[in-house]
């Protein structure tokens, strides 16, 4: 696009590879934060939304990779690439100024790498704890369980209020300064990592006065696995166990794009019925997904009874699966070339039977909860996101669309069967909690039409391409983005030609969900920062990976 | 009709045939203790089973069907399993208060239990302030909240027994507000001349519209006293863990429970004994057959007909709605309900001197 | 799938899967040395110990949301008197591991854990929880919560079906059912240090 082509003409330092709809930028890292102010703050093409930050080790130097898009043209992506030979004390630039997603992305490649961001204010490890020793994702990272123990103490408090920043001043001295987070007098209290409403394993550090909310700090990795590291180790038709496990409620979607990715790679031709039968096998994750988070959502307001009706009708998407792919929860379906195996004789008449069904029962639930004057007057008013902050905070998926965002990938890039199914991408405009509610029944609503359109016309044919016993990918970076159920999902894999890819990171859509809630639930009660927690329905194990 | 109240006096006869007064009087006593605290647990034990049962009933469920038939054994062995629960000593908290909190609550929920007239007779004191007694001793409970808050030296307790204590002193207001419009109809105090009078039409029918604005204000400001959804913010579950009893274990914990369950069916049998009559059959002025029939069906059955009616209506709300925000809690009561109940007196005044 | 070399002192291995054969031999066994009175009390509080088994659900992950399904209307626990989840971990019975345990939660599992009043019991669920699952290269997961606090009933899957964990709920039903109150082991005498927020954190 020339729009773009002027852009990278002005930075003369980058090197730039087109693939496609992909620009490959390498700057330098001196001017990282020249090249990414450039792209985010011109008057042609702003790229406003900051899909995530991959950190790489090559070996011998570290690197950190910027994924940028812009949300006018949201099909081209700038992959903004530099590196660093130190890796004693490596530092880069910050950009929390130009993204307010950049926060916790750049924590995350500190945790992981110890790549320092300058004058980000907030330098703690974000996953591992405080005193853990060595950067897991390093490549010389040494594993000896003796180093890191099993802890017998909590973590401690001080050292989790403790927010070092990282800078150098004008000799070239580097400098590290600590604030704290909270002060003595404040009344903080913890909402989890153990408690019946933070959708797993979640520590809020909230600050109240009263009872209305001051400060927001989240901890994560409290159900951090390491699956990007173990992806390391294990072969490609190994990995997809392990996506299932992050975002169990979108599982299969996430899985389905990791397969997506692979298969680019490798530019395997997939079946028509696969691609079929996996959108519609997504379709329904999507609708299970959406009525776990709507149920939940209730019982977050204390409406249990709502709770079990979604729950209700989740089992008989479960039988479905159940019936075709042999699992439940995790029904293992997708796979490099194809599906697992061909759909259940009675899969299509179930599916048929269920989209009235469930029709029916939206009904209900609308009856139920929606317009239920309690519900309504505490949803109204109460959480407004503005699209400018959702596009800066990256907050994708039902979040992101509530705020009038149009950010569904299987519009912007549509994959697998959608460019068949003639469907509405929901938007609303005003961004508050109630949005958030309802569009994701709506969701549900569009869903079943998607559903509906395939499931007659599902072509015949393999469901699964021959691969070789030993998968091994070209060497690249390979991305792919779906649309999870919630949000954007992206899974980058690079590859040095092995049979192990050399790097695998996901874009987790529930990490910016959490840093949304920070933005948004200051200044509201208790009772609002568990209501609004239920209305971005975020999943931890997806965020802590 | 059949009342308790010939056992009561049989009984009352026999002892004083045999003994001193002194001693029947001692006898009957601990009898009457005895016979309280008994009905009170037994109480709690059926309201927690039907409580699981409506529940489930909401939820497309089966709910407990496994211990006794139909599940009824189940609170039985709750409550045989939560008495052998280990009972923590805490560290951080303040050992006297920690120990009282529940026993302030119970006693004050044991205490407005004993003043019920279950029948004419069986009503273990017959004050001639009754209404006054009831609502002084039913607001002692949250004394006990706050002391179980504050005392458990934890963030999540205190919270949560602020809201209670904000809550409960709000909806104490309609909730007298509601009944004096009640006391006005009647011009008595005392729970026995107030069902008396309810003989021929209960009090719902026989104060017209104001009566039964006062019987909704009175369920809703009730429902709200009895800390459940949704009204529920002391201990909403999503919120605040368990709410002013998390520190509670074994059978303290026990006691909050029990004394919930008790508040909810004291505020039914409330509601029931001035706005429904009480145990009073349903009569109709002029049908005396129809009267008669209704005269077989003895009053205790009454009484607990149409509190146990209530307790639906309570459990059926609480089931359906989800949980108020503190804000709105407070309006609802400021805003809504207080000036409401003020009107509805001068309406009940005018009511009283026109109709 | 059935294991099938189990190796028991003076005792088959069909009868050990049968719950009549097993009550039947505790009664022997009571029969030859226990008090009447003793063996009948113990009975009763076990009768009541054993259907009311309140849950303390320590969802992390994926076998979570089995459990609510277990919890919900199709496979509705409530009909054994398990619905009664308790949060406060001062009122539970039972701890259900559901979910991986990492390096950064075990303090957290251990201290709620020790939060709970005696007699109290822990369910692993989920192979993550047996002996680390899936995860079993990872650098931050513990390989089994057995390292961290004792279990009294597994429940392999991953994540285990609802059906699952009745089943393993009965089965701890049973086991409690076995015991003998009058002789379990009491909480030491030192007090508890901990406030219950602190273990919420």
């Amino acid at each position: 696009m020339k729009v773009i082509q002027d852009l990278l003409a002005q930075m003369p330092y980058a090197e730039v590879v087109r693939q496609d709809k992909t620009y490959l930028v390498t700057v330098p890292k001196e001017q990282l934060y020249a090249a990414a102010s450039l792209l985010k703050n011109n008057e042609k093409l702003s790229f406003d939304y900051l899909n995530d930050i991959v950190g790489i080790d090559n070996g011998d130097s570290l690197g950190a990779v910027y994924i940028l898009s812009a949300s006018q043209f949201p099909s081209y992506i700038i992959r903004l690439k530099t590196l660093t030979d130190d890796r004693e004390q490596p530092t880069m630039d910050s950009v929390i100024d130009l993204w307010l997603s950049a926060d916790l992305y750049e924590r995350e490649v500190h945790d992981f790498f110890g790549i320092n961001f300058l004058h980000n204010p907030d330098m703690r490890r974000l996953f591992l704890r405080q005193d853990w020793k060595g950067y897991p994702l390093r490549k010389d990272y040494d594993a000896n369980p003796e180093l890191n123990p099993i802890p017998t103490e909590n973590e401690n408090l001080e050292a989790m209020e403790d927010l070092p920043t990282v800078d150098i001043d004008l000799n070239g001295k580097r400098r590290e300064q600590h604030q704290k987070l909270f002060e003595k007098e404040e009344y903080v209290v913890n909402f989890g990592p153990q408690h019946p409403s933070t959708h797993g394993a979640l520590h809020l550090r909230v600050s109240l006065d009263g009872e209305i909310i001051k400060k927001i700090d989240p901890n994560f990795g409290y159900i951090h696995r390491g699956i990007e590291k173990m992806c390391e180790t294990y072969t490609y038709p190994q990995i997809p166990h392990l996506i299932d496990r992050m975002d169990y409620l979108s599982g299969t979607i996430h899985r389905h794009g990791y397969c997506l990715a692979v298969e680019k790679a490798l530019q395997l031709e997939v079946s028509d019925r696969a691609h079929y039968i996996r959108t519609i096998i997504d379709e329904l994750t999507r609708i299970a997904s959406h009525l776990l988070g709507w149920g939940c959502m209730a019982n977050d307001m204390g409406a249990i009874t709502a709770f079990i009706y979604g729950m209700r009708d989740r089992e008989k998407i479960m039988d479905i699966f159940e019936q075709t792919c042999g699992g439940r929860l995790m029904p293992n379906y997708s796979c490099i070339g194809g599906v697992m195996h061909d759909i259940h004789p009675e899969f299509q008449k179930k599916v048929k039977a269920f989209v009235p069904y469930m029709r029916k029962m939206l009904k209900e639930d609308h009856i139920l909860f929606t317009g239920n004057p309690i519900a309504r007057d505490r949803m109204d008013g109460v959480g407004y996101l503005s699209k400018e902050q959702a596009i800066s905070l990256g907050a994708t998926g039902p979040t992101g669309r509530a705020s009038g965002w149009s950010n569904d990938v299987r519009k912007i890039e549509p994959y697998a069967a959608y460019r068949h199914a003639d469907f509405k991408e929901m938007l609303r405009s005003d961004g508050l909690t109630f949005d958030r509610y309802v569009i994701r029944l709506d969701e549900i609503e569009e869903s079943l039409k998607i559903i509906e359109q395939l499931i007659d016309n599902i072509p015949g044919g393999a469901c699964c391409a021959k691969t070789k016993a030993i998968i091994k990918l070209p060497e690249g970076e390979f991305f792919q983005r779906v649309e999870g159920s919630h949000g954007e999902f992206d899974v980058f894999i690079s590859s040095k030609g092995e049979k192990y890819p050399w790097r695998v990171k996901f874009r987790s859509p529930c990490m910016t969900l959490v840093n949304t809630l920070k933005h948004i639930a200051v200044g509201g009660k208790i009772a609002d920062l568990i209501m609004l927690g239920g209305s971005l329905d975020y999943v931890v194990p997806c965020i802590d990976r | 009709m059949f009342h308790l109240e010939i056992i009561t006096k049989w009984l009352d006869e026999f002892l004083r045939t045999y003994l001193l007064d002194g001693w029947a009087l001692f006898i009957e006593f601990v009898l009457i203790g005895v016979a309280i605290l008994a009905a009170y647990a037994v109480l709690a034990l059926i309201l927690i089973w039907l409580e699981r049962k409506v529940c489930a009933f909401f939820q497309c469920r089966l709910g407990p069907n496994r211990v006794g038939p139909f599940g009824l054994l189940q609170s039985v062995a709750d409550m045989i399993k939560i008495l052998l629960k280990e009972l923590i000593k805490i560290n951080k908290v303040d050992p006297f208060l920690f120990r009282t909190a529940m026993f302030l609550v119970i006693i004050a929920s044991i205490c407005t239990f004993g003043a019920l007239p279950f029948d004419k007779g069986i009503q273990a004191v017959d004050f001639n302030i009754g209404v006054f007694y009831l609502l002084a001793v039913s607001s002692l409970g949250v004394v006990g909240i706050l002391i179980a808050g504050w005392s458990s030296n934890n963030k999540y307790t205190l919270i949560g027994a602020m809201r209670s204590g904000a809550q409960l002193i709000s909806y104490e207001l309609s909730c007298g507000l509601a009944l004096m419009t009640i006391v006005m109809l009647s011009g008595s105090l005392q729970l026995s001349e107030i069902v008396a009078q309810q003989s021929y039409a209960w009090n719902i029918f026989r104060g017209g519209i104001p009566a039964i604005i006062a019987l909704i204000i009175y369920l809703i400001a009730g429902h709200a006293e009895t800390n459940r959804g949704p009204f529920d913010l002391p201990e909403a579950e999503s919120e605040l863990t368990a709410g002013y009893h998390t520190e509670y274990s074994g059978i303290q914990f026990g006691f909050f429970y029990l004394a919930e369950y008790l508040n909810m069916f004291i505020i039914a049998a409330i509601a029931s004994t001035l706005f429904l009559g009480g145990w009073m059959p349903f009569h109709i002025p002029g049908w005396a057959g129809f009267n008669a029939v209704m005269d077989l069906i003895p009053p205790v059955i009454w009484f607990f007909g149409k509190t146990f009616a209530c307790i639906f209506l309570a459990l059926w709300v609480r089931w359906t709605m989800p949980r108020l925000r503190i804000d709105q809690l407070l309006n609802l009561e400021w805003k809504i309900l207080m000036p409401l109940s003020l009107i509805n007196i001068i309406l009940m005044a005018l009511w009283i001197i026109y109709v | 799938m059935e294991v099938k070399d189990i190796k028991i002192k003076n005792m088959k291995y069909e009868d050990f899967k049968d719950n009549e054969t097993l009550e039947s031999y505790v009664q022997e066994l009571r029969a030859n040395g226990v008090n009447v009175a003793v063996a009948k009390i113990d009975d009763l509080i076990n009768w009541g110990r054993s259907n009311s088994v309140w849950p303390l659900v320590f969802g992390t992950s994926c076998c979570a949301i089995e459990f609510m399904c277990t919890a919900a209307a199709r496979y509705d626990f409530a009909r054994f008197g398990w619905e009664v989840t308790r949060n406060s971990p001062r009122q539970a019975d039972v701890l259900f591991c559901c979910g991986t345990v990492v390096h950064k939660m075990a303090p957290v599992l251990k201290r709620l854990y020790d939060q709970m009043p005696e007699p109290k019991y822990v369910m692993a669920i989920g192979s993550c929880t047996i002996s680390g699952g899936p995860f079993k290269k990872s650098y931050h997961t513990v390989m089994g919560i057995d390292n961290i606090v004792p279990v009294d009933v597994y429940v392999p899957g991953c994540p285990p079906r609802p059906d699952a964990m009745i089943y393993g709920m009965m089965q701890l039903s049973r086991k409690i059912k076995m015991q003998e109150f009058f002789k379990l082991p009491k909480q030491p005498a030192t007090p508890q240090g901990e406030t219950a927020e602190g273990g919420e954190a």
